[in-house]
């Protein structure tokens, strides 16, 4: 070939272009097999996965948030409900750019600059899919704001949810918790399924402890989406085949709180730094559950601001603190009913043995003084003086002879130093002290050896011993009972909100504390009976139509935290003793037992058993003193509106 | 009686239809194919546009257009093409010049030249021009070509590729320079000089690695994975590819392709309109096209195997071969084997010049072949 200046050969031209195109057809048949065998592997081979893609594609899975269980009171008071309210949502694959989708709303007015942040961290932890709220309850006002601009904020949408409301508001808050926004730690721990096109979750109290069970089962919708995950019905010749699988409703939950004492017990309370806790000693149903100062849970519903947040963490009165589960006090003489029956189930003490009270006590060998809080004495008393006048040196010298490892045994059966097991979260142990419990507390060795003087003052509810509101109601309700001991609890019920079908929850019984006979249990119950007829609470029970049986109490405060919340006034008025009020009624068949603490109110009997009275009279008489007046704020507004 | 009645009529209407042909001087075969592709593609245009009639309209239009274009230069004069090849080229290349100047000092990408009344792409009158030229230089001198003709050879080829390049216009740069390269292979080119360049192929395309744009780079990874970005370049191959492997053996049936309708699929009715005939047709509706395509690369080749002159010869036969390196492009691309070029698929992509430039040059190769018996 290619013999150089060789002229054209025609024939052998045509020969060469023949060869030529038979190899050009045998590329294209080759080439042709090669994309034929392409196409085999996608529509035949791989048909079925390509077809999951595409349906994965045109097929978004919409969720239906159940509707959450409503809450009632033990008479059918509504305390938690849902109400239809519009939100700002966002899916977040269909947002090109988050952060300038967000400041552009913040700009508009409809979320807070100062939110983006966390927006933006809620938001890139959810799924991209997934409708995730941003903005809760929008006014009027709001959604025209955002209709006008919404052209410029694809991917977000409003939508009509059904959202928390407390009607109550800010009573029994503390029983009930609240619903608010799903954070990053509650996101690690939750089915997300169930979460989808939901922003709260229960926090704490009844909301977070039956979150399952308010929760329900989230329903789901299929919808057909375009490329632009815009709902589509129809596209061409394409009609939506497309599946909805219903969702469960929440179960409705009773509650053991009846409203009407609740509202009492908190307005005894309302000003103040306290706790109630009261039940029925029969079952364990709480009553009332009252920790002040409270707050607004719909505030959390809504979603906090900022400046909201802090008002609420900043204020000093803590009134985001449980106080009758997590505040742990020393319980003082509340406790001595407990000790009195401790004396004589060991056979230290007899009921009518004459005790001389000089107004101290020491121990053999020692002449360190515990003193009375009568500086006096009482004088030549028994057991029943003992416990109505609250005499210190009585209970010196019980508890010295009982010894701490009985006492603390004996006290652990009315379920001191330990969780009661109420059915919400949050509750505290408190502190029963021993020499164990010492070894366990404190590193250096010297400061674990116990002290016989440690034994004295534990007989009055003093040093180590710690114990919470809850805990006072519940060992009081077992004093009432003569032994009945049933687990605290605030969930009576619950309903089936499509067959209505109401299943109740069983008292659960707890064991029997292993103390006295029974006329031992009487005498001490005599004591107390004596704290209110003569003793140092008399002046609580006068014209009741009811006996009661009471104890008071005082804890002392030693130290206050030193930060700048507190002038010196405050301090001053922080340092008091906290007053503590125990009691129940009626006394031969008792149908509520509580326990009262208002912090540095100096005095059980002065302070805390009149607030005791109220509600015992609420429950049992259904006497409703009418609501002290009118929010202050409010009436001072009016007054100055009449002076101008 | 009456049957052959029928046959005698059909008979006469095939002689009329035949000689009819004859004196429009058109291939019938040819004809048949590409009215055939023609007509399936005005037919997906309908679904693959949503429904919409004014786009099959315009369609059709473009197709008569085209259609009439086909006629048009099928009665060229023998010998005008031969002579206008060498201007044509010249003018085009003065045309990528100006367009690449522009495109110098606006500091920007420039495939356009703006005549005011007409806006069109000189690199796309270089697709035809530099094979016209490689078969013009090929018909005075021996075949195979000698090594000096090949240099020659090249310079034609690589100037304009290398012009379109810097546009920059890589896919169409490549399809230039692959339109002369057929020229110069059908044309003889010997074995070792085909090895000898694919090699030395490999070794530029290796280094001009490094001088391709950031947006061409990207085109290529994104071929090499489209998963790894899969929202942004990778969204097209891997919604196409989603389309025809959902379509299986028969398709979802007409107007019913989900991808399509719904948006999923790219360009649906332009370069990625294989995906919708793979959705919605399946692999039976995908067969019958590629049939049809092979059909009409063939009867071309076999046409340009029967003519007698060089020039006629090597230009027809290098427009079959395009006509089929453009499908399988595109079907390889839109299936997920080559990278994202933009090539239509020819007859059937919605737009563009493309349809009535190849038409044009199917009016060529009619015209070269009723010339066959005469040296062009």
């Amino acid at each position: 070939m290619g013999i150089r200046g060789r002229i054209k050969d025609f024939w052998i031209e045509q020969r060469l272009f023949e060869q030529r195109a038979l190899a050009t057809v045998f590329i294209v048949a080759a080439l042709t097999l090669v994309l034929l065998s392409r196409l085999i592997w996608l529509q035949v081979l791989r048909h079925d996965e390509y077809t999951d893609l595409a349906q994965g594609n045109r097929v978004r899975i919409e969720a239906q948030p159940a509707p959450r269980g409503i809450i009632y009171d033990r008479n059918g008071a509504i305390l938690a409900e849902n109400k239809p309210a519009y939100q700002l949502e966002l899916v977040p694959e269909e947002v090109p750019d988050l952060k300038a989708t967000l400041q552009a709303l913040a700009r508009i007015g409809l979320i807070d600059a100062d939110d983006i942040d966390d927006l933006r961290r809620i938001v890139r932890s959810r799924r991209p899919f997934d409708s995730v709220p941003i903005r809760l309850f929008l006014n009027d006002e709001d959604m025209a704001r955002f209709a006008v601009n919404r052209f410029d904020f694809p991917g977000v949408d409003i939508r009509t949810r059904l959202a928390r409301s407390y009607p109550q508001g800010e009573v029994a808050v503390h029983a009930l918790g609240y619903v608010g926004t799903i954070s990053e730690s509650d996101l690690a721990r939750i089915d997300r399924e169930q979460y989808a096109g939901t922003s709260t979750i229960g926090k704490v109290g009844v909301e977070a402890a039956f979150e399952e069970q308010l929760r329900g089962r989230n329903g789901r919708r299929e919808i057909m989406v375009n490329a632009r995950g815009r709902s589509v019905e129809k596209a061409g010749g394409l009609e939506a085949q497309l599946a909805a699988i219903p969702g469960d409703p929440g179960t409705d939950l009773m509650l053991t709180l009846d409203l009407e004492v609740q509202r009492v017990a908190e307005d005894a309370v309302r000003d103040q730094r306290a706790a109630i806790v009261a039940l029925d000693p029969n079952n364990g149903d709480i009553i009332a559950l009252v920790s002040r100062p409270g707050f607004d849970p719909n505030m959390f519903a809504r979603g906090l601001t900022r400046p909201e947040f802090r008002a609420l963490n900043e204020n000093p009165d803590q009134p985001l603190f449980n106080r009758a589960l997590r505040g742990t006090y020393p319980p003082g003489s509340t406790i001595k009913p407990v000790v009195a029956l401790a004396g004589l189930t060991y056979g230290v003490v007899q009921p009518t043995e004459p005790h001389y009270c000089a107004g101290w006590f020491s121990l053999p060998g020692s002449s360190h003084r515990f003193r009375d809080w009568r500086p006096r004495g009482h004088g030549t008393i028994d057991l029943r003086t003992a416990i109505a006048q609250s005499c210190d040196t009585y209970f010196y010298d019980i508890s010295n002879k009982i010894g701490v490892r009985r006492l603390h045994d004996f006290m652990a059966e009315f379920g001191l130093g330990e969780p009661t097991g109420i059915d919400i979260g949050g509750e505290k142990a408190g502190i029963l002290p021993s020499p164990d419990w010492k070894k366990t507390v404190f590193k250096k060795k010297a400061d674990q050896v116990w002290f016989p003087g440690e034994t004295v003052i534990f007989g009055i509810g003093q040093g180590y011993m710690t114990s919470t509101p809850l805990q006072l109601a519940h060992m009081t309700a077992v004093l009432a009972t003569r032994g009945k001991n049933y687990r605290p609890r605030l969930v009576r019920a619950m309903r089936d909100p499509e067959t209505q079908k109401i299943t109740e929850l069983a008292p659960r019984p707890l064991p029997r504390p292993e103390a006295g006979k029974p006329e031992d249990w009487e005498r001490v119950i005599d004591g107390m009976l004596a704290v209110m007829q003569g003793g140092t609470a008399s002046r609580s029970a006068a014209g009741a139509p009811y006996s009661i049986a009471g104890k008071t109490g005082t804890a002392q405060v030693f130290t206050v935290a030193q930060n700048a919340r507190y002038n010196e006034a405050a301090i001053a008025e922080r340092l008091r003793d906290h007053a503590w009020f125990v009691a129940f009624a009626p006394v031969e068949a008792p149908k509520i037992a509580l326990a009262v603490i208002v912090e540095n109110g100096r005095s059980g009997s002065g302070t805390a058993a009149p607030i005791a009275r109220k509600v015992m009279d609420a429950y049992l008489l259904r006497k409703f003193p009418p609501p002290p007046a009118a929010d202050d704020r409010v009436a001072a507004t009016a007054t100055a509106v009449t002076e101008e | 009686m009456l049957r052959e009645d029928v046959e005698s009529a059909t008979q006469r209407t095939l002689t009329r239809t035949t000689r009819l042909l004859g004196t429009l001087r058109l291939d019938g075969p040819l004809v048949a194919g590409l009215a055939a592709i023609a007509l399936y593609g005005q037919f997906v245009l309908f679904s693959s546009s949503g429904g919409d009639w004014e786009s099959v309209l315009r369609g059709s239009i473009r197709l008569g257009l085209g259609a009439l274009l086909m006629l048009a230069l099928a009665q060229l004069r023998p010998g005008l093409l031969r002579r206008i090849t060498p201007w044509l080229y010249l003018a085009g290349l003065v045309l990528l010049i100006i367009v690449d100047a522009i495109g110098y000092i606006g500091k920007g990408a420039q495939r356009w030249l703006d005549l005011g009344f007409v806006r069109f792409q000189p690199s796309e009158i270089m697709k035809i021009a530099v094979p016209m030229a490689c078969a013009w230089l090929l018909r005075e001198r021996p075949l195979p070509p000698d090594p000096r003709t090949l240099l020659l050879l090249a310079a034609v080829i690589l100037v304009p590729t290398a012009l379109t390049i810097l546009q920059p216009d890589l896919g169409t740069g490549l399809l230039i320079l692959m339109a002369g390269f057929i020229v110069v292979l059908l044309g003889g080119l010997a074995l070792r000089y085909i090895a000898l360049l694919t090699v030395s192929g490999i070794g530029a395309a290796t280094i001009g690695w490094f001088f391709l744009h950031d947006y061409q780079r990207q085109r290529v990874l994104t071929f090499l994975d489209p998963q790894a970005d899969p929202l942004g370049a990778g969204y097209h191959i891997i919604q196409s590819t989603i389309a025809i492997g959902s379509g299986g053996l028969f398709g979802k049936g007409y107007l019913q392709g989900t991808q399509g309708q719904l948006d999923f699929l790219p360009e649906r009715t332009t370069d990625f309109v294989f995906a919708v005939i793979g959705e919605e047709l399946g692999l039976v509706g995908v067969i019958v096209l590629l049939g049809l395509y092979v059909f009409v690369t063939l009867r071309a080749l076999f046409l340009a195997s029967q003519m007698r002159d060089t020039f006629a010869r090597l230009l027809s036969g290098s427009l079959a071969a395009t006509f089929f390196v453009y499908v399988f492009i595109n079907a390889g691309m839109v299936s997920g084997l080559l990278p994202v070029v933009g090539v239509p698929l020819p007859l059937v992509s919605y737009g563009g010049t493309s349809m009535v430039t190849l038409l044009a040059g199917f009016g060529m190769l009619m015209s070269l072949y009723a010339n066959r018996k005469l040296a062009a």
